[in-house]
């Protein structure tokens, strides 16, 4: 088997183009496969774990693919990026469809409940969360907001956000109009809600940052 | 907090990007990869391509299109025109799209919708809703399919709320009477489908200078604006668009 510097686990869920061709494009000397196949994943150098639509179905293909427990031994052993619901699925459970996740990190995925809240023009908040918002950074740093300035936007969508038991895993906190947590990181694991792959100069920094990320 | 977005709009027929006059008289815009790339380095926040071609012959043109786009623009692209099963939904997001936008096919068969976004997630199926006043008093829109040809008897802003409630997790809504007309959006319109729904809603169809962008959110509560010949023939950047949005106290990504 040829050498996989960053494979993108493929549960058959969303765009995976997206996420490989953006990685390509940061780092084209390196092998970007986009794979469901746990031995390509367990020999692989990096994992990202991409993920979209609804966590239950996310969690259902995974282990219908008999991916679980490679994921879960990327996320111990090797630099490791989770996006979106990517993200979500390592916390132990979810409000969404009231699945569990693989228990990564201690805490459990929340629905925006904005009720009436306006924003400052005075229209309604809308759900899904979409599009660009500021994404601010917590003094201490992280290598993987190399570049990138406090406050940069990202764009995402979502209508869930993980809520960490530990606040110290959060790296990434954005408002909608309270504040979420939108990064988190522990080890070798960086997951964030927005997507990189989506977000212009911003996001391809960021996708540079994990390619050249020693935990 | 959340930017509202500025969208430009790509009408694509035979590979290229073309642009008409009230769904008529297209004139040539240019090469998509191309014109997706300048306004990319412009700051557009998202890109919108609509397949108008009338031939399934070129119907595939749109993907290679898709493909070729999303491996050199690195931000949300939705594409629509011409999707009538979940398996276009499925090629579509797989050539790149991150978003499909449906619009005949919802009228004719509002199943697909729920099964769309039952398989892809809310996220990334748009509703797109051809709109044209049919009352002043008090104002009435009616929903029209295959391009604004055919009428359906569908009010706008109830067929909305239906659409979100099947899982629509975006609704594009163009204004026929405004597309092509440069006389700014129609506001009262989107206004009432915004305040009847809790998806984000994106204006479309009218505009021909800054301001019309400015009143499509402030008036029409958009949260995103779509425009294509303001931004195609060079009158305006992106990045004036947005700037002139900003002296007007609108939160964009500058």
């Amino acid at each position: 088997m040829t050498k996989v510097d960053i494979a993108v686990v493929d549960y058959g869920m969303g765009n995976l183009r997206s996420v490989s061709k953006a990685i390509e494009h940061v780092a084209p000397n390196k092998t970007v496969v986009v794979t469901s196949n746990p031995e390509v994943i367990q020999q692989a150098e990096r994992v990202v774990f991409p993920g979209q639509g609804a966590m239950p179905e996310c969690m259902q293909e995974l282990d219908a693919r008999g991916l679980r427990d490679a994921v879960i031994d990327a996320a111990k052993t090797k630099p490791f990026l989770g996006i979106c619901i990517g993200l979500q699925m390592l916390f132990e459970r979810s409000e969404e469809g009231h699945v569990n996740g693989l228990g990564l990190f201690q805490g459990g995925v929340k629905k925006f409940n904005l009720d009436g809240a306006r924003d400052e023009l005075g229209e309604k908040l809308k759900v899904p969360h979409m599009g660009w918002n500021e994404v601010y950074q917590p003094k201490a740093g992280h290598a993987m907001w190399q570049d990138i300035p406090d406050g940069t936007r990202f764009y995402f969508v979502h209508s869930y956000y993980v809520q960490p038991d530990d606040a110290g895993c959060a790296v990434g906190y954005g408002q909608y109009p309270d504040q979420f947590t939108c990064a988190v990181t522990q080890d070798n694991i960086f997951a964030v809600q927005f997507h990189p792959e989506k977000s212009a100069h911003a996001g391809l920094q960021l996708l540079r940052n994990f390619v050249n990320w020693k935990p | 907090m959340l930017a509202k977005r500025i969208i430009p709009c790509l009408d694509v027929t035979g590979g290229r990007v073309v642009k008409g006059v009230n769904f008529v008289e297209l004139r040539d815009a240019g090469d998509p990869v191309e014109i997706a790339k300048r306004y990319d380095d412009q700051g557009a926040d998202e890109l919108t391509f609509l397949d108008i071609t009338a031939t399934s012959d070129e119907r595939d043109l749109i993907l290679h299109i898709i493909e070729d786009v999303a491996s050199q623009v690195f931000i949300p692209l939705t594409v629509g025109g011409g999707v009538r099963e979940v398996e276009d939904v499925r090629r579509l997001l797989n050539a790149g799209a991150d978003k499909v936008s449906i619009n005949t096919t919802a009228v004719f068969n509002p199943q697909m919708v729920a099964d769309a976004t039952a398989r892809f997630g809310s996220q990334c199926i748009v509703v797109a809703i051809d709109a044209k006043k049919v009352d002043d008093k008090p104002y009435k829109w009616e929903v029209f399919t295959h391009g604004g040809r055919k009428p359906t008897g569908l009010d706008a802003v109830e067929w909305a709320k239906k659409m979100v409630g099947l899982g629509a997790g975006e609704l594009l809504v163009t204004s026929m009477d405004r597309d092509g007309t440069k006389i700014g959006f129609n506001n009262p319109l989107n206004r009432a489908i915004s305040d009847a729904v809790e998806v984000p809603l994106i204006a479309s169809g009218g505009v021909g200078n800054l301001q019309h962008l400015v009143d499509g959110i402030k008036d029409g509560g958009a949260d995103a604006v779509l425009a294509a010949s303001i931004f195609h023939y060079g009158e305006y950047t992106v990045k004036q668009a947005k700037e002139y949005m900003q002296q007007h106290q609108i939160e964009v990504r500058l």
